[in-house]
């Protein structure tokens, strides 16, 4: 293999991970404050689709972000209100969310733009690439130049933003105080609920942050990877993000290494189709696409690592007395 | 001087069940005050009142000299009440600086609040002997430890007035004696303790005043020093409490159960169970006695089937029970069952009864078998028949075999279990906590119960942390502390403080 | 006397109703957005689905296949498993239906053959089932994510045994060859000349009808059914009552799989007799809407499967004539469904509850 393609598999990396980081981070708060969040995959749809039509629309990227936040939010909180105060089932609500979303996003694309349940292409809409200052003199620089502007430079803002939120992250959950209470919150409710914190609060709260980053999740799938909406387009995005969490333990940094090796297998399945392989020859794409997904099987099955998840997940909170 | 907390006239419902009438008393300051009831007499409620967790439906609140109203923990946490519940409030894989810190935690970085809370917590451990790590994990500390922390927790919030729920429920005999330690160094501080129980030997112990509960009313309300256990247990209930229920005399037949150096470790290679060896023959009663948590839940579970032991040999009539060869326990409760061994378990809702199904479905839970006709299809008729005997015969109310049993009451519920396994005519009957979260009146019906078998012949192996329990029924008794056998003795040798000691884990000497 | 809980026919039959009518008043709402209208379109969809006798012997072929579906789903639901994988083990189905018809549809007589695709759809399907049930039950990995997952990987793969092994010679279309006349089942317009001519109602739905009481007596007459039900509800407790957990829950998903792939017989051999890339079009997560709106009870079941086929029926003719409504309104709809029958399942149950304590109490008062 040259050095070229090990470069560009690297790059790749980099480039498909956020769109699983984002995803990750926001099923991190919902499930740390003790709420399962499977609708990721219809919050990463709804915002892909309205981030790109709303940017198409105004011929504006961050209006699009924008959008696609709000409608993320709304889900959330509609999956809260079943999840927290109705205290519905969970997984079934999250599940609705997703299909209900397959389904409305390509209607609504359809009504609004009649291109068959997508978005027009954005053309320049779309968000420019940070080029760090310098570039240019140490692009003749072997390694460095390479490591300086396509490595670390000249990625999208919204790579550097799922790449400068994991600190942050961090840090919100192990050392603030809407950290300790939100984790409490995920493993005895009743510990923080005598300690008078609002369970529902902070559960909402988790929710709305969750809405948040999994907007960007959309956006990024649409305005900077594709540059439109397509029906279905997060293809299991939301699923394999979870996968990520229970990949590292529902920690912020192994949860991202987590989908650093999603984000790996990706770059490395684009890189092997058309080419022939030694034994086995040429893989048909059907079947590489695939690759994720059995990976996903294999951590689950505990194969790669033990997990434990926060203790009163999915368990809607009923105060004792 | 004015009273710490004064009840006036407090009332509340709950649907069609009136948790506490009329409710009038006061609690002096600087006093241990012992609140005392059975199940559902409304003590708890009371207090939840106090805390914050419900409103009164009538009536006030009177803290200080000032009626407050109190809608929540965080105000009762403000006026200075705190509350150590029967259930700690912990987060298991937090520290004990932050499970203090919920709820205080000053500023939203946590960093400075940890340092300064750190140091705060290590006065207070050191003036009233608390023995607390604050760094400490709490799934790493002792039961004893844990409610340490949740006592900490309230000196920490300055509390002044602290209710204590069922505190020794959990704790060994010494634990108990320390704790009483540290509540007297808090009565001398003129702080306010109010202790809600139902072990009438420790309200004589440490009490200064007791208030009786009886559903939902008072009952009573005394000076300790005025007054005795049998006094106030007459108040608790009403009547005069059980003397000694009718037995035959001790003559028990060939062994039955047989246990031999059974061990337990746990996935960590912790060692829950070391060494077990006890026999329970046809006729008798051998009763566990022990705090709970010293294993004993454990070799419930594994003598009927629902875990393996780690290794040793238990046979019935002289069978080996089958653990061999098997790499878990999925489906060996059934074998155990075939083989004569009935189960009435210590936890029931979670083990013991399908709380959706009906009272019908679940006498046949566990032997669901052997009440099918051909093709695997239940025989109905059978089932209703068999089920209406039992609910006759154990007068279960409501007696409508078609209602959730999760709707009856914990002693109408307990008493389906149990009508359930003795119909089963087992060789030998595991029997967990059988009073639990019992009324009185069945508890008796219980007790006569459980002595009707074993006049009968059946072998029978109780759990009980109710030392009450373990006098009126056992013929044996086998005391457990840290996952092994401290002591034995026969019942002519009841000794409470013996068996505090081997409760303790102070072994035979 | 006041209840605390909801009499059998208030949460069977009132809530469930309660709860399709907020779905269908939402979706109303959407059309209207959609500068459609709402009474118009139900108009057309139930004239399509219902009125017409050929739409209405569509509606019953569609049904057909939501009855499997939404059996598979209900009865992992019974042992607490939510298969969200009948999608994939419908298409698994499928393919050993297809691979029994190549193999013989041209030397077995319909009466070996039929049979034997039945059987082959069934068990391809409970092969699919099989690895999710097997890793909950023995480590613990969650069955939603896993059969989510293998949906996936029924795509892929589907997609390379079809383009590679199973497109004719001189063919584009991504499908098999065309079974022969043998494989046909026989359609039930043959018998009842109302649904009209050669419309692909089955012996599927006489099939279909046979699982449902099938399923009745298993799960509530029969001590599997009781054991099955024990596990969903409680598993510490059905361990102390000696059920075989991971048996009873590879099981269910084997069976679950299984009426999953039974699904493909009706759908491929009905109409089709090929096998096309993702032709199961949904049915997968439309059985779980079935089982959430039909609170896994075969009558139930039966007829939300019913409600389905004529919203797929109705929904087909509707987005002939109003481009603005697609056919994919009817995914959200189904989403709809789902958030309200089965994650909000009570939230009338209160002002219900009141209702009845305020009319009995009424009645009472004017009675003394």
């Amino acid at each position: 293999m040259e050095d070229f393609q090990f470069a560009s598999i690297v790059v790749s990396t980099i480039r498909n991970a956020p769109v699983l980081m984002f995803a990750a981070m926001a099923g991190l708060f919902a499930e740390r404050s003790g709420v399962v969040d499977i609708g990721l995959e219809g919050k990463i749809l709804a915002s892909a689709f309205v981030s790109a039509g709303v940017a198409y629309t105004y011929q504006d990227p961050w209006l699009g972000i924008a959008a696609g936040i709000v409608a993320s939010v709304v889900l959330a909180l509609i999956q809260a209100f079943v999840s927290i105060t109705q205290k519905g089932n969970q997984l079934v609500a999250g599940i609705a969310i997703n299909i209900a979303m397959s389904g409305l996003t390509f209607v609504v694309a359809q009504y609004f733009f009649q291109q068959g349940g997508r978005t027009p292409d954005l053309g320049e809409a779309r968000l420019a690439s940070v080029i760090l200052p310098g570039t240019e003199l140490v692009a003749d620089v072997p390694v460095l130049g390479w490591v300086y502007g396509s490595l670390i430079g000249g990625h999208s803002v919204l790579v550097y933003l799922a790449f400068a939120l994991l600190p942050i992250v961090h840090w919100v959950l192990f050392y603030s105080r809407f950290g300790l209470r939100l984790r409490a919150c995920g493993e005895n409710p009743h510990a923080a609920d005598a300690a008078g914190i609002s369970v529902q609060r902070t559960r909402y709260t988790a929710m709305i942050i969750a809405g948040v980053l999994c907007s960007f999740s959309g956006a990024y799938l649409s305005i900077v990877q594709s540059g439109f909406f397509l029906r279905d387009m997060s293809a299991g995005a939301g699923y394999l993000a979870l996968t990520a969490l229970v990949f590292g333990n529902w920690r912020p940094v192994h949860t991202v290494l987590g989908c650093m090796m999603f984000g790996f297998f990706a770059a490395v399945q684009i890189q092997i189709e058309g080419v022939d392989l030694p034994v086995v020859g040429r893989i048909p794409g059907s079947l590489i696409q695939m690759i994720p997904y059995i990976v996903t099987v294999v951590v689950l099955a505990g194969l790669m690592a033990k997990s434990v998840a926060p203790k009163a997940l999915g368990k809607p909170f009923v105060k004792s007395r | 001087m004015q009273p710490a907390v004064e009840f006036r006239n407090v009332s509340k419902a709950f649907g069609p069940v009136q948790a506490n009438a009329d409710v009038s008393f006061s609690i002096a300051k600087g006093s241990i005050h012992g609140v005392i009831g059975e199940n559902g007499a409304g003590k708890s409620t009371l207090m939840s009142i106090l805390y914050g967790y419900y409103h009164a439906d009538s009536g006030q609140l009177v803290i200080n000299g000032k009626e407050q109203q109190i809608r929540s923990s965080q105000e009762a946490i403000a006026l200075g009440i705190g509350m150590v519940h029967q259930h700690f409030m912990l987060v298991e894989n937090m520290t004990v600086l932050d499970n203090v810190m919920l709820g205080a935690e000053g500023a939203f970085k946590l960093s400075k609040k940890r340092r300064e809370t750190e140091v705060k917590l290590r006065e207070i451990c050191a003036r009233y002997h608390l023995d607390v790590d604050p760094l400490a994990v709490i799934s790493d500390l002792s039961v004893g430890a844990q409610q340490r922390v949740e006592i900490l927790k309230q000196i920490y919030r300055s509390a002044e007035i602290l209710i204590l729920d069922e505190p020794t429920a959990v704790l060994t005999t010494q634990e108990i004696a320390s704790l009483f330690d540290i509540l007297r160094l808090f009565k001398e501080q003129g702080k306010t303790i109010i202790l809600i129980t139902h072990k009438l030997g420790e309200i004589m112990d440490i009490t200064d005043q007791v208030t009786v509960m009886r559903a939902g009313r008072l009952a009573g309300a005394v000076a300790t020093i005025d007054t005795s256990k049998e006094q106030l247990a007459n108040m608790m209930v009403g009547r005069p409490i059980e003397g000694n229920l009718p037995r035959k005399p001790y003559a028990p037949g060939a062994p039955v159960l047989q246990v031999e150096n059974l061990q337990l470790k746990d996935a960590n290679g912790v060692q829950l169970l070391g060494d077990i060896a006890l026999s329970v023959r046809a006729g008798e009663i051998v009763a566990i006695a022990g705090v709970s948590g010293n294993g004993q839940s454990e070799l419930m579970h594994i003598l009927s089937g629902m875990r393996l032991p780690t290794s040793g040999v238990v046979s019935l009539e002289g069978k080996p029970l089958p653990f061999a060869g098997r790499s878990n326990a999925d489906g060996l409760p059934a074998e155990l069952r075939d083989m004569g061994i009935g189960h009435v378990p210590e936890d029931r809702l979670r083990d013991g009864v399908i709380k959706d199904f009906s009272v019908m479905q679940n006498t046949v839970f566990g032997y669901q078998e052997r009440v099918t006709k051909g093709m695997g299809l239940f025989d109905f008729d059978a089932i209703a028949k068999r089920c209406a005997h039992l609910l006759e015969a154990f007068d279960v109310r409501p007696k409508d075999p078609n209602v959730r049993i999760g709707l009856l009451s914990g002693g109408n519920q307990q008493k389906v279990v149990i009508a359930r396994e003795v119909s089963a005519a087992p060789k030998l009957l595991l029997v967990g906590q059988p009073t639990r979260g019992v009324d009185i009146g069945t508890i008796e019906s219980i007790h006569t119960q459980l002595l009707r078998l074993r006049d009968e012949g059946v072998a029978i192996l109780l759990v009980s942390t109710e030392l009450e329990e373990v006098r009126a029924l056992a013929d044996r008794i086998i005391v457990m502390s840290g996952g092994r056998i401290t002591g034995e003795l026969p019942i002519d040798e009841f000794d409470t403080t013996r068996i505090g000691l081997l409760m303790g884990g102070m072994h035979k000497s | 006397m006041k209840t605390t809980e909801l009499p059998r026919w208030a949460s069977g039959f009132v809530l469930p109703v309660l709860n399709l009518l907020s779905a269908l008043l939402v979706a109303a709402l959407v059309i209207h957005l959609l500068g459609e209208s709402p009474v118009e379109s139900l108009q057309i969809l139930v004239n399509s689905a219902v009125i017409n006798p050929e739409g209405l012997s569509y509606t019953l072929f569609y049904a057909s296949t939501f009855v499997f579906t939404g059996l598979a789903v209900s009865i992992a639901m019974k042992a607490g498993l939510f298969n969200i994988g009948a999608e994939g083990q419908m298409y698994l189905g499928g393919l050993g239906l297809t691979l029994a018809m190549l193999a013989f549809d041209a030397t077995l007589s319909p009466w070996l053959l039929i049979p034997l695709a039945i059987v082959a759809s069934a068990v391809f399907g409970a092969a699919w089932a099989f690895l999710p049930g097997y890793l909950q039950a023995k480590r613990g990995s969650h069955v939603v994510v896993t059969t989510i997952m293998f949906n996936f990987i029924a795509a892929g793969l589907m997609n390379f045994i079809i383009v590679k092994y199973m497109i004719p010679e001189g063919d584009q279309n991504p499908a098999s060859r065309t079974f022969t006349d043998a494989a046909a089942i026989p359609l039930l317009s043959n018998w009842l000349p109302f649904f009209g001519e050669s419309t692909p109602l089955n012996l599927a739905f006489i099939l279909a009808l046979v699982a449902l009481v099938v399923y009745w007596v298993a799960v509530s007459r029969s001590s599997w059914g009781y054991r099955l039900q024990a596990t969903g509800l409680n598993a510490h407790a059905a361990h102390y009552a000696g059920v075989r957990i991971s048996r009873t829950i590879i099981i269910a998903m084997l069976i679950s799989g299984a009426l999953a792939g039974l699904a493909a017989v009706n759908s491929i051999l009905g109409s089709t007799h090929y096998l096309s890339l993702n032709f199961p079009a949904g049915a997968g997560f439309i059985g779980i809407a079935i089982a959430l709106m039909g609170r896994q009870h075969p009558v139930g079941i039966l007829l939300s499967s019913i409600l389905f086929g004529a919203l797929i029926q109705g929904g087909f003719d509707l987005s002939l004539e109003k481009p603005n409504i697609p056919q994919e309104t009817f995914i959200f709809i189904q989403g709809l469904i789902i958030l309200f029958c089965g994650a909000m399942e009570n939230m009338y149950a209160p002002a219900v509850l009141k209702l009845i304590n305020a009319t009995r109490s009424n009645n009472g008062a004017s009675k003394g």
